[in-house]
């Protein structure tokens, strides 16, 4: 879990451009939006799309995708226990 | 009625950006195929979280009307209008590219989002969470003149209000590619500082962003006055081009011999060129001219460029060396005619004079 | 006193008709225009509705018939038809001294063209029909236009998404207040490109079934195409000519939300800002608006901002309201003309338009759109409202006169 949690920091740093962080600057269990790192609705979606082209993982509502990009823990937790194979 | 520009900020191919007039030492580019702007640091401006998403030519945007509003002490302008040729072209091609490149499947929003042409004009409003009007002009070599227009209609309208205007064109490869393919450019790699007066075809590209603070009533400061700004389209020959500065004048109380100065839109394409040679030669024969565009390059708002030498001319009371195209008196200059047209198509003459 | 600005003319091209007579027609019908895509090759052509026109550029050409030849975008084609209408029905006279000008929306350009381009010269970049490129700028659609019917002393065009062409009937009505121009055909246009239909799902509020504007259920927007344009003239103009007036353009107002790049202020600030403008432009008073073109796309964030804003400005007393994108499809730079056009049709008519696919209503709101078509009606002033992104909010009053 923690390697995963690692390696979600890196994308999500990458995917969402933020430049100015480093994977220890993210709290995995910090709130991603409004609070924590202040990320907005283009950042969802964003995510929302690295989880499936890197994952393979879809979520199916708006709603689902508040429950599972709350926290880079949240994230993993999503991928693990839905991961394919 | 009057338009004064109260301040002005620009980033373009020269050392410009935070200078109150050309630098006397001019960029010279050897055998360059375009000119880039020298960016500014972003950093001081925008805020990380918010330039993440930016492409160049927004974060320069942005960058630019801060640096205009910041310099006069304007927190919150009565209206803030933009003008662009191509808009945000890095970001148009990227999301393109993706549609072909993924076979539409799972596209990053974000280039999508930033690649409309009101992105600049709305990440200026956000910045300073201006709720005031907002407008973005698209149209050729009108789009800047379009803005000012729409600026001016506004003083006109309360001439208490102050109103934030600017324009902005990128080069990306893509575009350089492009409109190297559509013959617009030298086929060969140029010295900018040769480019007026180079008699091959075709011109250098450039980019840049200027902004403009604008206000209806004289305040200490002004940069120069705007007294007349008027745009045509098409013009059939020199004589309908003569037709319109005649006009312009005559609508002014003015006469030729009333132009001190005139910067025109010189870009070293011969075809293009010939009417200002014309000018130089017969109409305008008794004023000094001066040329911009081998400091710029050819864009389509490369008038606000000018208009931004021509307002600190005015207010410095120095025409460079570097600009100079006759020998004919500028001192002093007490008005400047800017005429500028985009492949013979989109023609403005600008009225400045001295505040 | 500031001039007045009339409205004699108009044209519109949409899915629900080529010309006024087809489209008046659908809407008594209540016959939607959305569909299913056929003249894109996407991934999404059985997947996502579209409000697409049923004509392919080449017969849009013959309809458009071009005094000069060129490569013409789908969005100039369109453009080209609408204008002429409405310069058609003004009996504007070209050759007359009265100074005009022709101002267009559009957030697509030459896409169309140019996307095809794209696709050859990504894989090779000495590949693709570079005139099919050459027409890609906004711009190059406004003056096909004016070159084909005659226009020169005044030219532009606007883009700020999808209010593009409200603000350019704004700029239309300013500048012949302000004795600029005495005449001004404003509009706008655009066309149904793989560009926009995949920007906009990758922002995932397309909706997979026919859009349902203020609907508890909503789920995104349907896209549209297409072109209106309004021919507006001046008092003096009016009067010299004798000219019969089909509406006014009474107010408008220009804000911006500056809350988000994409989505609307919760509370719907900006568009409740432009509504309040408009109305102050027209001297009005809140009570005095008898039907809402509501911007409507169907998106949850838009119905929300917009109904909340509408209830602050209203209060418990919002005018008979409907989103005719729900016949149209959201038409992006098109729209605010599009929509003034069926606005003053239903000043002339007296008609309130119904709000298509509406069953449940929107819990946070107090009021419902018009679920059916209302014919005399005393419609007076008709509130027409295009929020777009980047915060651009627009609201133009057009009014009876």
């Amino acid at each position: 879990m923690d390697q995963l949690i690692g390696k979600l920091k890196t994308e999500i740093i990458e995917v969402l451009n933020l430049t100015e962080l480093t994977p220890d600057d993210i709290d995995e269990n910090a709130p991603l939006f409004v609070e924590g790192l202040g990320l907005d609705s283009i950042d969802a979606l964003e995510l929302i799309v690295l989880l499936e082209k890197k994952y393979g993982l879809k979520l199916a509502t708006a709603d689902e995708g508040k429950k599972v990009l709350r926290s880079v823990r949240s994230m993993a937790e999503f991928i693990t226990e839905n991961k394919k194979g | 009625m009057a338009t004064y520009i109260k301040g002005a900020a620009l980033i373009s191919p020269q050392k410009t950006f935070g200078e109150r007039a050309l630098p006397d030492e001019i960029m010279a580019y050897e055998q360059v195929n375009f000119l880039q702007c020298k960016e500014p640091s972003y950093r001081e401006f925008i805020d990380p979280m918010v330039a993440r998403r930016m492409s160049r030519i927004v974060k320069m945007g942005v960058c630019c009307a801060l640096k205009c509003l910041q310099d006069n002490g304007m927190t919150s302008p009565d209206a803030i209008i933009t003008g662009t040729g191509l808009g945000c072209l890095e970001d148009t091609g990227k999301f393109l590219g993706s549609i072909y490149t993924s076979e539409e499947k799972l596209l990053n929003p974000t280039p999508f989002i930033q690649s409309t042409h009101n992105t600049v004009a709305g990440a200026i409003a956000l910045a300073i969470k201006c709720h005031s009007y907002n407008a973005t002009y698209t149209h050729r070599g009108f789009s800047f003149e379009s803005a000012l227009e729409d600026a001016i209609l506004h003083l006109d309208e309360n001439p208490k209000s102050n109103i934030l205007a600017g324009a902005f064109d990128e080069l990306t490869p893509d575009s350089y590619t492009i409109t190297k393919r559509l013959g617009l450019w030298k086929n060969h790699p140029v010295n900018n500082l040769q480019l007026v007066g180079d008699n091959t075809r075709g011109s250098l590209p450039g980019e840049g962003v200027a902004f403009f603070l604008l206000g209806g009533e004289k305040g200490k400061d002004d940069m120069a006055l705007l007294r007349s700004l008027r745009t045509f389209y098409n013009p059939g020959n020199y004589a309908d081009v003569e037709r319109e500065i005649d006009q312009l004048l005559h609508d002014q109380g003015l006469a030729t011999k009333d132009i001190d100065l005139v910067v025109a839109g010189f870009n070293g394409n011969p075809a293009g060129d010939r009417i200002y040679y014309h000018l130089m030669k017969n109409k305008l024969k008794d004023s000094a001219f001066a040329c911009y565009k081998h400091l710029c390059g050819e864009y389509d708002t490369s008038s606000s460029f000018a208009l931004w030498l021509a307002a600190t001319v005015l207010k410095k009371q120095v025409v460079p060396a570097g600009i100079r195209l006759n020998d004919q008196t500028s001192l002093p200059v007490n008005r400047v005619l800017l005429y500028n047209h985009l492949r013979g198509r989109n023609h403005a003459l600008y009225l400045l004079e001295q505040c | 006193m500031p001039r007045k600005v009339f409205v004699t003319g108009y044209g519109i091209i949409s899915a629900i008709g080529f010309n006024v007579g087809e489209v008046v027609d659908s809407l008594k019908k209540l016959k939607t225009g959305v569909s299913s895509l056929t003249l894109i090759d996407s991934v999404y052509r059985d997947e996502i509705p579209v409000a697409e026109i049923k004509a392919t550029n080449r017969e849009l050409y013959v309809m458009a018939r071009p005094e000069q030849r060129g490569c013409y975008s789908r969005t100039a084609l369109f453009g080209l038809i609408a204008a002429r209408q409405a310069v058609d029905h003004a009996q504007l006279d070209m050759k007359s001294p009265w100074r005009t000008g022709l101002i267009s929306g559009t957030t697509t350009g030459g896409m169309d063209n140019s996307e095809k381009f794209y696709k050859s010269y990504l894989h090779d970049n000495t590949k693709g029909r570079i005139r099919e490129v050459a027409g890609h700028d906004c711009g190059d659609g406004t003056e096909k236009i004016a070159d084909c019917l005659g226009i020169r002393d005044f030219l532009s065009t606007i883009n700020t998404a999808c209010s593009s062409s409200a603000n350019s009937i704004m700029l239309g009505a300013r500048l012949i207040t302000q004795g600029k121009l005495d005449r001004a055909v404003a509009g706008g246009t655009d066309a149904l490109t793989l560009f926009t239909l995949n920007g906009f799902n990758s922002l995932m509020i397309l909706d997979r079934q026919q859009c349902r504007p203020f609907d508890e259920n909503r789920n995104g927007l349907n896209l549209g195409e297409g072109s209106g344009f309004l021919v507006l003239e001046s008092e003096e103009v009016v009067t010299r000519e004798g000219k019969a007036v089909l509406g006014e353009i009474k107010g408008y107002g220009n804000t911006c939300d500056a809350y988000h790049q994409t989505a609307s202020s919760p509370e719907g600030h900006g568009a409740y800002l432009a509504m309040k403008k408009a109305l102050e432009v027209a001297q009005l008073d809140p009570e005095n608006i008898d039907y809402i073109n509501t911007h409507g796309t169907g998106t949850k964030n838009n119905d929300l901002s917009e109904g909340i804003a509408l209830e602050k400005l209203f209060r418990e007393k919002v005018p008979p309201c409907s989103s005719t994108k729900s016949f149209t499809g959201h038409t992006l730079g098109a729209a605010g003309a599009i929509e003034a056009v069926l606005s003053v049709i239903a000043l002339q008519n007296g008609w309130i338009y119904p709000n298509l696919n509406f069953s449940r209503q929107m819990h946070e709101l107090g009021f419902r759109p018009a679920e059916e078509f209302r014919t005399g009606v005393s419609v007076r002033n008709v509130m027409s409202n295009s929020f777009g992104f980047g915060g651009n909010n627009s609201s133009l009053i057009l009014s009876k006169y």
